[in-house]
């Protein structure tokens, strides 16, 4: 199929695109174009206007200044995943991003695009949600900041106004002792995931765990904080094999997901289990690891 | 209408086109360039890659309009009939085809894995080709002929 007719216009500034998008009902913002493309060829998506925001430097570009991060919307994950810098500031990043589709969707595909697309089982929207970070969106001569905790409304639906772009993505800055895991379970290797666990731990300097935050994609309308699932592990230095699986049990308790012709809302469940405790596993061990080699 | 100017494998193409129309269809139906092919039209087969600026994209979910400036490569720019490309001799010697239909794509992609990383392991090549489905093959012999060349630094441009 071919997409339906539509006005097209390449901006060059945030304000440019503001500007079209307050002008036109149904504009829509393109990026990426990897999951918004896809819709209007099977013409479920029928914007009247698009406007393509490849071309504005503003939105490209990471950098961390007081304690954040501070990612452009348009950084692709294959910048993500690659690129150095975000390697050693935001390794979670990287793993998180590495788990998107195919390389090609990757070399296409931008963090912006896809927590404003707010797919219910995509991965950045769930790592945004268990980094309790935020989303810039600037409208028509105002900006901005919407907490994870209040943007995702419903499966593909955030608070964002639709004359509002998402320009940037803000997170906590990576310190010593914290550490960050991305599990998934897909059947088919670069498919959307049945289900998937964030983890991001903080560790004290001499172990102790300070906060755990999870968040799960797959398992709900939107990406769903699990986090109050492991609280039972603060202050605790040791995580064994029960205790993760108790994690574990735990999240699967709390999380509701959808069956559907993936998994069932059991399986889902089970699944979610599994990957809990193997996230916690990991980012437990990478949090201790980096205290102590503040390099690494 | 929108005139909208590339270079296509080297040589500079100029069209007309409303912005609905996506570079996949540009190629086949105005450029002559039909190696792109046009499989699933929804970015899920990869038959449709090309490269724009010497990276990987799946033309059927990228407008040509946004292929202003830039340089486009399809399987029409790499080796001839006569003078095969590293890649795609090694994808004959191994039997790394038999329909043909999604070898384009893979060409295309396996360039890009090469120029990214000349000595790519078995695994790094199965997870790079993973976006580009084969109906006929199983997969075995493509991931082979690929590694055949790793390492021999052959495979490149």
């Amino acid at each position: 199929m071919k997409p339906p007719r539509f006005d097209y216009v390449a901006v060059r500034s945030v304000a440019e695109a503001t500007e079209a998008l307050a002008q036109t009902e149904d504009a829509r913002i393109l990026a990426g174009g990897q999951s918004l493309v896809p819709l209007m060829n099977l013409r479920l998506a029928r914007p009247r206007l698009l406007v393509d925001v490849n071309g504005v430097r503003d939105l490209v570009g990471f950098g961390g200044r007081n304690g954040t991060l501070r990612f452009g919307a348009m950084c692709r994950h294959r910048f993500l995943e690659t690129d150095p810098l975000v390697h050693q500031k935001a390794p979670i990043f990287a793993e998180t991003a590495a788990l998107i589709g195919h390389v090609h969707i990757r070399n296409r595909g931008t963090l912006g695009g896809s927590i404003a697309h707010a797919d219910p089982v995509a991965e950045l929207p769930a790592l945004l949600v268990a980094l309790d970070g935020r989303v810039i969106a600037s409208g028509t001569g105002r900006e901005r900041a919407i907490p994870a905790a209040e943007l995702f409304a419903g499966p593909f639906t955030t608070s964002l106004d639709p004359t509002e772009l998402l320009t940037a993505v803000e997170v906590p800055a990576h310190t010593d002792g914290d550490g960050g895991a991305f599990s998934e379970f897909v059947r088919r290797h670069g498919d959307f995931a049945t289900a998937g666990v964030a983890v991001i731990v903080h560790r004290d300097a001499s172990g102790t765990c300070e906060s755990l935050r999870i968040a799960g994609c797959g398992l709900g309308p939107t990406p769903v904080d699990l986090s109050a699932a492991g609280e039972f592990l603060l202050g605790e230095s040791e995580l064994g094999d029960g205790a993760a699986r108790e994690l574990g049990k735990r999240v699967a308790a709390a999380s509701d997901p959808p069956g559907d012709v993936h998994g069932s809302k059991d399986y889902r469940r089970d699944l979610a289990a599994v990957l809990a405790a193997d996230a916690v596993r990991r980012a437990w061990q990478k949090a201790g690891a980096a205290r102590r080699d503040p390099g690494g | 209408m929108t005139s909208v100017r590339f270079s296509l494998n080297g040589e500079s193409a100029e069209v007309d086109v409303e912005p609905r129309e996506l570079l996949l269809d540009t190629l086949r139906d105005r450029l002559a360039a039909k190696g792109a092919h046009a499989g699933c039209e929804q970015g899920a087969c990869g038959a449709c890659t090309v490269l724009v600026d010497g990276s990987g994209v799946r033309s059927c979910l990228m407008f040509t309009v946004q292929a202003s400036g830039t340089e486009v490569r399809t399987i029409e720019g790499v080796g001839s009939p006569g003078a095969l490309h590293p890649i795609q001799q090694a994808l004959s010697q191994h039997h790394g085809l038999q329909c043909g239909f999604c070898t384009p794509g893979m060409v295309l992609t396996a360039l890009e894995l090469f120029e990214t990383d000349p000595h790519p392991s078995r695994d790094r090549i199965e997870e790079w080709m993973s976006g580009n489905l084969c109906r006929c093959t199983g997969y075995v012999n493509i991931v082979s002929a690929l590694e055949s060349l790793a390492g021999t630094g052959e495979a490149p441009s």
